[in-house]
């Protein structure tokens, strides 16, 4: 278990992080997910005793991280694929980590094994892939047998391949009871591996919950009709008093109201219906409309806002586009 | 015991890369090299000098002329060990693995000590004993009055001089930061201070002057030095200490 507690860090007059308190519990995947300089790595960083909080507290079941004997076997962690000297060999690289943590060498060459890195054990890290690079660091984690994990953007530059490997690697970790924490800036590899979420935008908190309470209090859910007799639908439909909009191509969204209910509306009216199906607005729409005011580097594209990726793109001039991009906005304020 | 993890893991991390090799095995070549060259030099010289300057011939202070160049590659070797954690990015690893900052420095600093005491000595007894052989008549022996004292020194001087570069890398640490105020330093400007009679005085007391007294046996005619061959060496080791203060001050302080 990982506490923080109104972990605080200034950058001269910058704000990095700012009075962040959450916990980190054991036997599930926490992801950790902010935009690029959100402050995530300068957490990650304080977590591990690296940095020094300018307020605020950090404690290891229970304990400041200078005060775990081993502290390797506590928590193990990859913070950069590169934070080790390419001269060096795999091999060595390990065993120095090993040695000073009181680790046996045997554990060194099983968990080279578990990364699948025995064939170029003896050969210096400097002449690794990226991916190879990164399962080095991630082997380095896992040397102590640690009951903590921590993986700082673990699948960045990965090939789909080893992206693959990472998310499963992790999620085995958390079924064994260990305490996974994995930062990412991207929610769809979150959704795929995290139970858990804890988002940073600036270096403020702004959520802590569970990944389905995140996705109902963030995004939006609504209907989708489409009916032949669209005209007659919408009169219907308005008669019920329904809010309806017309997303294009021919279909219709309703954000209040159930599927049953609406099918029901439709069958007393005798309507035919191709489509009647619950949405719910990905995860990295959430994730864009709660940080909207907290990403620190914007990109200025022609388009308003973002398109929900639900959707397909609209043709140019469709009705109700911009009047959906507007529902979504008053939403997510 | 933590500490002699640390030492265990130091050990392995010096022996695992090529540059410990190279700053060693360069800093006994051209220490022994040069040492040589300049002994058959004297040698050949000797006849043509005038009386004051034979009374103040130093055979063996003479066999460690090469050190000038040798000690270069000792502070490459102290400026690499500490500073490559930093330039790798292997600093976070290694302070994740051993968050007691002081551990983890000394430790490393006490093994790499160690490794250039080996070295540095070895290489002042080969510099003395083939910088005789080639000074024949005028050659000093090893049991004369103060010569092991010289010889066992020249592997202190490069000891110390390689701890020295440990401590302002650790201050500094970037590699290359380092070694541009180090190289010069030592190759020139003390040697510029320690020779312009201005500046004398203030220059005798600069750590790599005051350490090579102690390689001296045979005190120069006009030699006005306030301090002995060991007073000397003390004065070098009072910058080491603090090199390495000021160097464990801020590793502890600063953000990794």
């Amino acid at each position: 278990m990982i506490e923080l507690e109104g972990l605080t860090k200034h950058y001269g007059e910058k704000l990095a992080v700012n009075n962040l308190t959450f916990t980190v519990r054991p036997g599930i995947v926490t992801g950790f997910l902010g935009p690029n300089g959100a402050g995530k790595s300068t957490t990650m960083r304080m977590m591990l005793g690296l940095d020094n909080p300018s307020a605020g507290d950090v404690r290891i079941d229970g304990k400041h991280y200078a005060q775990l004997k081993d502290p390797l076997r506590y928590i193990g962690a990859l913070l950069d694929a590169k934070a080790m000297h390419g001269g060096r060999s795999a091999y060595n690289h390990l065993l120095c980590l090993a040695q000073s943590n009181g680790i046996p060498r045997t554990r060194v060459v099983e968990v080279l094994d578990t990364v699948g890195l025995t064939p170029v054990a003896r050969k210096k890290a400097k002449g690794f892939s990226l991916g190879m690079g990164q399962r080095l660091g991630i082997a380095g984690a896992l040397l102590g047998d640690p009951r903590i994990l921590m993986f700082d953007e673990p699948v960045n530059g990965l090939d789909p391949e080893g992206i693959h490997w990472i998310r499963n690697l992790m999620k085995s970790l958390a079924g064994q009871g260990r305490t996974v924490f994995v930062s990412s800036h991207l929610m769809s590899e979150m959704a795929l591996t995290a139970d858990h979420l804890v988002v940073i935008g600036q270096g403020h908190l702004l959520a802590d919950t569970s990944m389905s309470d995140f996705i109902q209090q963030n995004s939006r859910s609504y209907v989708r009709l489409r009916s032949p007799q669209q005209e007659r639908l919408l009169d219907v439909l308005h008669e019920a008093g329904i809010t309806v909009v017309e997303a294009g191509n021919g279909t219709l969204e309703v954000d209040s109201g159930s599927p049953e209910q609406l099918g029901d509306l439709a069958a007393a009216h005798h309507l035919v219906l191709h489509e009647l199906s619950p949405q719910q607005a990905s995860l990295e729409e959430a994730f864009m409309q709660l940080t909207a005011e907290s990403v620190e580097y914007h990109a200025h594209t022609d388009e308003p806002g973002v398109p929900p990726p639900v959707r397909l793109p609209p043709p140019p001039q469709q009705q109700g586009w911009g009047e959906g991009w507007d529902r979504t906005r008053n939403k997510g304020a | 015991m933590a500490t002699t993890q640390v030492l265990r893991s130091e050990w392995t991390k010096i022996r695992s890369v090529a540059s410990t090799v190279w700053t060693l095995g360069l800093a006994a070549v051209l220490t022994i090299a040069l040492g040589v060259l300049i002994s058959i030099l004297s040698r050949n010289e000797f006849n043509n000098m005038n009386a004051r300057d034979r009374l103040s011939f130093d055979p063996t202070f003479i066999s460690f002329a090469g050190m000038s160049l040798g000690q270069l590659a000792m502070i490459v070797f102290g400026v690499l060990v500490v500073s490559n954690e930093y330039s790798t990015g292997m600093i976070r690893t290694s302070l994740a693995a051993v968050p007691q900052r002081g551990t983890f420095l000394f430790g490393k600093v006490a093994v790499a000590t160690v490794l250039a005491f080996v070295v540095g000595l070895a290489t002042s007894f080969i510099a003395f004993f083939l910088g005789q052989a080639v000074l024949g008549v005028h050659r000093a022996q090893i049991g004369d009055p103060g010569v092991l004292r010289a010889v066992i020194g020249g592997g202190l001087y490069m000891t110390l001089i390689a701890m020295f570069s440990m401590g302002v890398a650790s201050m500094l640490r970037s590699p290359m930061l380092a070694l541009g105020i180090l190289m010069p330093f030592f190759f020139l400007i003390s040697n510029i201070l320690g020779n312009v009679s201005a500046t004398k005085k203030i220059g005798r007391f600069l750590p790599d002057q005051a350490g090579s007294k102690i390689m001296q046996v045979v005190t120069p005619i006009d030699d006005d030095t306030p301090y002995g061959p060991w007073g000397g060496l003390g004065i070098m080791v009072i910058w080491v200490i603090l090199a390495l203060f000021f160097g464990y001050v801020l590793l502890k302080k600063r953000d990794a």
